[in-house]
Formats: C-alpha cells, structure tokens, sequence
C-alpha cells in the first residue's frame, strides 16, 4: 500500500480530508478503500451548492463488486466536484489521494478538522 | 477455511483471498476489469478446485441419473461427453445446477461447492433404489484455461489436437481428462485430474502465456455470456421456466420417468415470471434485488454487474411476462431506464 500523505485527516469510513491554503477542505477516499472496493466503475457525487454535514453520506461509488456512501469528514457547502471522475471512476483506484479527489466543502467550522484521525490513528484502523 | 491444492501458488501471484462458502479462494490477483479482458482476448487460467465432484459408479448408473436429472444422460452414456442440466425436486424446484461427464463409460458430477452438503444427501437418499455408489471426490481438482487462445496452450501442454474438440466433448490424457467446457461464454477448456497434476499444469498453462483469473471475473465474464448462477439466479423456490433453463428438461423420451417431471408438467409457464438480460442505459450500476417496473407489472433483478466489454450495467432478472422491451429500475432514490434485451449478452461460441 502507498504511503498516506501526512496533511491527511480521516474518517474510520476511509475518507480523508485535506486543509487547503484557502481555507477549503477537499475530500476523497484513501488507497485502503480503493484496494477493499476493487475496479471502480461509477461515482455518484453531489451537486455544487449542498449543504453537507459531517460523518453524513455525500457521495456514492461503486465498483464492479459493490456501492458503497461516501461520507464527508466536515460540514459545510459544496462549493466544487471532480466532474473527471464521472467519465474516468478508474482515476480513483490509481490515484486516491491526488487525481481521484471527490469534492471540496467550504467548512462552517473548520475545529472539525481536529476531530478526524491523523494518518498513524487511521493506519491503525485498517490493520484492525 | 478449505484451501484448494493451489492455495499457495495464488498467494505468490499476489490473489487477494476471500471466503468463499468455506473455501479461501482467490477473488482477483489485480484488477478484475484486466483479468476479464485477458480472458475474452488472450487466456486465461482459473482454479476452480472448490467445486464438488462426485463419481457414480454401480451397473445402474445410467438408470440413476436419468431418474435424478433433469436432461437425459442417454445422450451422452457410451460417449465422452459432457451434458448441463439441473437437479430438481418434486415440485420442480432448483436443487442445484451441474454437469454430468460421461468418460470412457464412467460417470462423474460437477456440481456448486455451497450445495455439496444438500446435494450429497439427496444423491443418496436415491441411490439405494438403485444399487449405485455415489462418492465425493477430494483427491481431484480443475483448472479451467478460458479464452480464444485457450486452444493452443491446452496444444502445447498436452499434445492433443483441442481443436477437434466440439463443444461439450472430452479426452482423457495420461489420467488427465480435457473437457470443452467452460463459464465464461469463450471458446475454452476445463481439466479435472489428481491434485498432483495440477501444480505442473497450472505452472505450463502460465509460462505458455495464460494469466491467472480470480472468481470476480468469473462472474462478469458468466454475466456476459447469460449463465444463471446458482443462489442468486435461481434456487428451490423456482423452477426451470422461470429461469430460462426449461431447454435443460429433456421430454423426448416419453417413457424417462424423473424427479420433478409431473410438477414440471404441471407448470403453465405463461403464469410464471420470465427470466430476461438488462442493460442499463444511463450511468449506474445494477446490483441484485432492485424492482422493476414494466407496462404489464414487475420483477426484480436477479444478479447485476458492470460489463467491461459492453462498458455499461447488464444484469439478469425475473420479470412477469410481457412482451414490452423496456422498462424503469429503482435505483436508491431514482428511477432509471432499462433495455429488455437476451441474456446472451455476447453471443460468441
């Protein structure tokens, strides 16, 4: 498994977060979700504008073998959507934490960063 | 958990294991989209070693699996061939669905590793009435090598002309018997032989340019050519029409008494649901026990799935009769369009 990225934030879920310069969060799923779903073949993502709340269902993919919701680590608006993904899902398996990125909110409160699991906490998850 | 004899080799071509009805088995070694693509263009080889085999031996065995099984195994008896059917009960229920191989006069069943248990009960509460001897076979395993290049890796390996090999036939070679058989809807070959065999054959099978393919291709690989798979597509609560399988019940012989013929009779197969192919137009994916919706009523889909040769979602339903060629699926909160089209997705042997 590839190395997480340590500006990462997560979820028990398997999504992550990552504090842009910006002050925007943008979100995906990590490389042990990609590898447990296998070949992705469609994603479901929000629509620009929605309001999301932490830990609720944002997101929808899918791989040959099952669907699965994706939920957002943080609360506030969807501001954009990586619309690439939905005629290249497959990006998502080579590249969770870059190129396969899903959407970004514009945090309400962006203290909810602190409450998500730091790379070592996460890793520790997946080994359970 | 069961591992086949190859367990092993799986792991050190980097399978991702799962259980599988008791068994460790190895789901994909990659990407299942790659390792579909490798079997309908190239070839390749899968372990299928879970699946139950059993011998019938006895003077009678003839007489007892045309009285067990839903095809005639006269068709095939004093040939070497291999002949699908189902095993129903009384009501004309699925029991299981399998193939009988009839070689140089011995018979032998492949049958689904979750109904051994079921099937084996079944296959002797019927055996003494007729003095035959029904044996689980564990010292066997298959390989099956799928794919348009198939014939010559089974060419090169065994020294046999595969390719006079009519679907359906088999050769037996040095213990090993070579059968064109397959679930995948390419032109291709099953073996079945002792576990010590198989290492060897799986090993020249690789370096003869076959790639190793998990059980998550199996199944978008057996979608696409239209094969039912038992538990999902049909079971004991439904009977051969429902399921398009009515081709397997063999009625020429009037005077072939078996389980289930009167119950199958009996079925007016107007009133019963129709098994269909669907193809999903929009984005999406198909997945098992959705509702559909048509004109004349509904249905519900039976296994759903991401075609990687069409690039869409096909999937297998049972739907009330209607002549109408599309209908709507309720996907999570949507309803979406789907085309009602053969099962035989990819029509190619």
């Amino acid at each position: 498994m590839s190395e997480i990225p340590g500006d990462l934030k997560f979820l028990s879920s398997h999504e992550w977060a990552r504090l842009e310069d910006d002050g925007t969060v943008t979100v995906g799923i990590s490389d042990h979700a990609q590898d447990l779903l296998g070949d992705i073949v469609f994603i479901e993502l929000p629509e620009v504008g929605k309001e999301v709340e932490a830990e609720g269902d944002a997101a929808i993919v899918e791989s040959v073998k099952a669907a699965s919701d994706v939920y957002t680590p943080i609360s506030g608006e969807i501001i954009e959507v990586n619309s690439a993904l939905e005629e290249q899902p497959e990006t998502v398996n080579g590249s969770p934490y870059d190129d396969g990125w899903f959407f970004k909110v514009k945090p309400i409160n962006v203290d909810e960063m602190s409450d998500l699991l730091s790379p070592e906490e996460y890793s520790e998850v997946c080994e359970d | 958990m069961k591992k086949t004899f190859l367990y092993e080799d799986h792991l050190s071509h980097d399978a991702k294991m799962i259980d599988f009805s008791g068994w460790s088995m190895p789901i994909n070694y990659g990407s299942q989209i790659d390792e579909h693509h490798q079997v309908r263009n190239d070839v390749g080889i899968f372990d299928v070693s879970h699946m139950s085999i059993f011998k019938i031996s006895g003077q009678n065995a003839e007489s007892y699996l045309r009285y067990i099984f839903s095809n005639d195994v006269k068709k095939i008896s004093s040939k070497n061939k291999a002949l699908y059917g189902l095993l129903l009960n009384e009501n004309a229920g699925i029991i299981d669905d399998l193939i009988v191989y009839c070689l140089e006069g011995d018979f032998m069943i492949v049958s689904n590793c979750a109904t051994k248990e079921k099937n084996e009960a079944w296959y002797q509460k019927h055996a003494s009435e007729f003095d035959v001897s029904v044996e689980y076979i564990d010292n066997r395993g298959i390989l099956a090598v799928q794919g348009p290049n198939s014939i010559k890796v089974i060419e090169k390996i065994f020294g046999v002309e595969a390719s006079s090999l009519n679907t359906n036939e088999c050769v037996k070679v040095d213990g090993v018997m070579i059968a064109k058989t397959g679930y995948t809807g390419e032109e291709g070959f099953e073996v079945i032989c002792e576990n010590k065999y198989l290492r060897k054959i799986w090993n020249s099978t690789i370096e003869t340019g076959a790639k190793p393919i998990g059980l998550a291709a199996r199944d978008t690989l057996r979608l696409e050519a239209g094969f039912c798979l038992y538990g999902s597509d049909m079971d004991e609560s439904v009977n051969p029409h429902a399921c398009g399988l009515s081709w397997t019940v063999d009625l020429h012989d009037e005077d072939r008494e078996f389980i289930g013929k009167q119950a199958f009779l009996n079925i007016n197969e107007k009133n019963e649901q129709k098994m269909i192919g669907i193809l999903l137009k929009d984005k999406g994916i198909l997945r098992p026990g959705y509702e559909i919706a048509h004109k004349d009523g509904k249905g519900t889909v039976l296994s759903g799935t991401f075609s990687p040769t069409l690039k869409k979602s096909i999937g297998l339903a049972r739907v009330d009769q209607t002549v109408e060629q599309s209908g709507l699926v309720k996907i999570r909160n949507k309803e979406l369009e789907i085309e009602f089209v053969s099962p035989r997705f990819l029509k190619k042997i």
